[in-house]
């Protein structure tokens, strides 16, 4: 991969970034805007989610991820500690893995 | 910096600390199979290294990589990477406010700016916790990924295979224990719900990143539909410039 490439995508990178911060500053935005930014934000995070549990590249997944994700989603909902939510999901993956399920 | 770190002590949590620890525990074990995987593959070592610096965004590294190694060009692995990165434009407004006025800060704290670092931060309203959480996980995360790569890179063969440790897991995870608090009303749970269907479906059929792109169309049943919060005095994010 050459220098320029690295240096083409960080640059693309960091104006992807900048922007919101540096225009944020410019205008005052009204109360229902700022509301759906941050709404924006809890949108893609759970887009996110949602894509990286389910699918691999342009296909499903198979079963042991998800299910790693959907027992942190439970347990998340439940209010158990952030710690728990993490390890467990990766358990049930991982064991689930072990059992030979994709 | 220095006065970023001043206010650190007064909003953050041991809790959040905690957290952000472990979240840099499992980006080690990541980062460390980004450098195996670059290396083995047969890019030199400051390949990885030096991406990692400068473009700070996981997804897009492993994109990039594995465009290049399965014989791309450079053109392309550039695009895949910009594509997966776009979603970081709408992070950059959502979080603006934790990154003040100062123009080093700013330039600072947008290329630390990951789903990790602004998942933290929407995780409080309080303009001080939000900061601290924002600050705190971006440099760890910054300083953690980064020395994982250029250990993966040079002792590539040493990382088994994180997939069976169920690290892939742990990603969505994270993002899951961090988001849910922030599903507090009705219309931001029905937005995110659209937006994920919306995301899985287009996926099959159009290039990576852009699927989490089209989740904000769920946004448009959150504009109609205006919930109880909306209609509170909202606690206002962008108060920083007072407590300076």
């Amino acid at each position: 991969m050459p220098l320029v490439a690295i240096l083409a995508l960080a640059a693309g990178t960091f104006a992807f970034r900048v922007a919101g911060p540096v225009a944020r500053h410019r205008v005052e935005l009204p109360p229902r805007v700022e509301q759906l930014l941050s709404d924006a934000a809890v949108v893609l995070l759970v887009a996110l989610v949602a894509t990286s549990a389910l699918m691999v590249g342009q296909q499903f997944a198979g079963l042991a991820r998800p299910a790693g994700v959907l027992v942190a989603g439970v347990l998340a909902v439940r209010r158990a500690p952030f710690p728990v939510i993490v390890v467990a999901a990766a358990a049930t993956t991982a064991v689930l893995r072990l059992l030979g399920v994709a | 910096m220095r006065s970023i770190w001043r206010t650190l002590p007064a909003g953050l949590d041991r809790r959040t600390a905690r957290d952000i620890a472990l979240v840099c525990v499992a980006d080690v074990l990541v980062g460390a199979s980004f450098g195996a995987i670059s290396v083995s593959g047969g890019l030199a070592w400051w390949v990885p290294v030096l991406l990692s610096v400068v473009v700070f965004a996981g997804g897009a590294q492993f994109a990039a990589v594995g465009v290049v190694l399965a014989g791309g060009s450079a053109f392309a692995a550039v695009v895949a990477g910009l594509v997966l990165n776009a979603r970081l434009l709408p992070f950059g407004f959502a979080v603006a406010d934790v990154l003040g006025t100062r123009w080093r800060t700013r330039l600072v704290g947008a290329h630390l700016t990951t789903d990790e670092s602004v998942a933290f931060a929407i995780r409080h309203d309080d303009p001080d916790r939000r900061r601290a959480a924002f600050w705190v996980c971006a440099v760890a995360l910054f300083g953690c990924w980064n020395l994982a790569v250029v250990a993966g890179a040079f002792a590539g063969r040493l990382v088994a295979d994180t997939d069976a440790f169920g690290l892939d897991a742990a990603f969505p995870a994270v993002l899951v224990a961090l988001v849910v608090p922030s599903l507090s009303t009705s219309r931001t749970r029905l937005a995110a719900a659209v937006g994920a269907v919306l995301a899985v479906a287009t996926t099959p059929f159009l290039p990576p990143g852009l699927p989490v792109l089209v989740a904000l169309l769920g946004l448009a049943v959150a504009v109609r539909r205006p919930g109880r919060r909306s209609q509170e005095p909202s606690p206002e994010p962008l108060d920083l410039e007072r407590s300076r």
